[in-house]
């Protein structure tokens, strides 16, 4: 059927951002198509691996699962807008410390949901952690890895 | 996604007027995170997806002295992130933490998980067990239904034509009530119920049971509200033996399916060990 695009007003990553979508493409598609913001990935398509999270007004959410047509006046996260030009954002330097990574696929969405974590919670317990980050899937690293970087960067920040 | 056009009306009476209007071809949208999965999955043929986000009715959080109404497109995490809702509220909090991820929590609330009504919806079960009731608007005025009577089949309720949920309210049962909710799943997180069960116990002034609620989830083609069980345990001590004959009975209410999650006897099983295991919380709850 045909349909009439929408304008969207955001922020993204600080910056007022205008774009057209149609109704029905998801917030990660406009990023990654529109926006050209290719950091936040496709997994799943349907909330079980978190690859494609961001946050929307600071709280963490899967942007296959939002249309983008919803953030019109809303503040959206993504994993571009971690690191300044002062360099890597305290997590993304302790994912590389601590090897909490392989193949990355999953890596934007783990720092992107690790930081909504930290930012509301400096000190979390490692069962915390655990149970903030069960919503992304990794399928090289066990995870273990990724638990000892958030916490090294929640010492360090 | 196959193509739809979206609209995010401002008030109910705009939300009902398009949502009459297309019939089956649209559908309300809250969090999006069933709809959106399912419209991927081909299960809508949709013209227009109603965003009801927009409507300040339907994200109202009114938690007065005697009741909490709770708007439709409220997400789970503004339940928990509120210390007054968890005191009161405990089964809520419970479903409220354990739907999808935090991401999900994110998104995902109460009234869009009634409206998907699953068989397995984590959200139903408590609410029942706090005798809240579904407040729904349509062309031709509103009506209140409880929500242990909303739920019709697997992914269908009595939502006619038009008619749209708007809030849910429960009553504030004071200091003397306490409930839970908790599933079965093979994963500590993000999974659907095995078999799950939500309970409450008001104790009245003699420290009996005043008043008791079980409802089960993923053990029949909709949440069950054990009413045999519940029944039973009026007037009762609240003491264990009591606890294990109520659980025996709701095992009895409830009537579940074989698949690749568990038996039916495993199911059974279930019911009758978290039964025991909620009403005990209920009861740790109370004065806690």
């Amino acid at each position: 059927m045909a349909t009439e695009k929408i304008h969207v007003k955001t922020t993204i990553n600080g910056r007022p951002e205008e774009f057209l979508t149609d109704p029905y493409v998801s917030l990660l598609d406009a990023l990654r198509e529109i926006v050209g913001l290719t950091g936040s990935k496709e997994g799943c398509l349907d909330g079980n691996c978190g690859a494609c999270t961001v946050s929307v007004n600071g709280r963490i959410v899967d942007s296959c699962l939002v249309l983008a047509a919803e953030v019109d006046g809303q503040n959206v996260g993504t994993v571009e807008g971690m690191a300044t030009a002062d360099g890597l954002h305290p997590l993304q330097q302790a994912f590389l410390e601590e090897a909490a990574l392989q193949c990355g696929i999953c890596t934007p969405g783990f720092l992107v949901a690790s930081k909504g974590l930290l930012d509301n919670e400096p000190e979390p317990s490692e069962e915390r952690i655990r149970h903030w980050l069960a919503g992304n899937l990794c399928r090289c690293t066990g995870y273990e890895n990724i638990v000892k970087a958030v916490k090294k960067a929640a010492k360090n920040s | 996604m196959q193509p739809f056009a979206y609209s995010a009306p401002t008030t109910i009476k705009e939300a009902v007027e398009i949502l009459d209007k297309h019939g089956e071809k649209a559908r309300p949208m809250a969090g999006g995170t069933d709809l959106l999965v399912q419209i991927r999955g081909g299960r809508f043929d949709l013209d227009t997806v109603v965003d009801i986000k927009k409507i300040p009715e339907l994200n109202e959080i009114s938690n007065g002295n005697n009741e909490l109404v709770l708007g439709a497109a409220v997400p789970c995490h503004k339940l928990y992130d509120d210390p007054r809702i968890s005191e009161s509220y405990p089964g809520l909090i419970d479903a409220a933490s354990l739907i999808g991820s935090i991401q999900i929590q994110s998104r995902s609330g109460f009234g869009g998980n009634l409206c998907n009504s699953t068989p397995s919806a984590d959200g139903i079960a408590p609410l029942i067990v706090h005798s809240a009731v579904a407040n729904i608007q349509g062309k031709s005025g509103s009506r209140a239904v409880p929500v242990e009577e909303f739920c019709t089949g697997p992914g269908s309720n009595v939502l006619g034509k038009g008619e749209i949920l708007v809030s849910i309210t429960m009553p504030n049962k004071g200091d003397k009530f306490g409930a839970a909710y908790e599933r079965f799943i093979p994963r500590n997180e993000m999974d659907i119920a095995v078999a799950a069960v939500g309970a409450s116990i008001l104790l009245g002034s003699d420290g009996k049971i005043a008043e008791a609620k079980i409802a089960l989830a993923s053990v029949g083609p909709t949440p069950i509200f054990a009413t045999k069980a519940s029944e039973f345990l009026k007037g009762k001590e609240p003491n264990e033996a009591a606890f294990k004959e109520a659980a025996a009975i709701a095992k009895g209410e409830c009537s579940p399916i074989e698949d690749m999650r568990g038996t039916a006897d495993q199911r059974k099983h279930l019911v009758e060990v978290l039964t025991v295991r909620m009403l005990n919380k209920s009861l740790e709850r109370i004065g806690g």
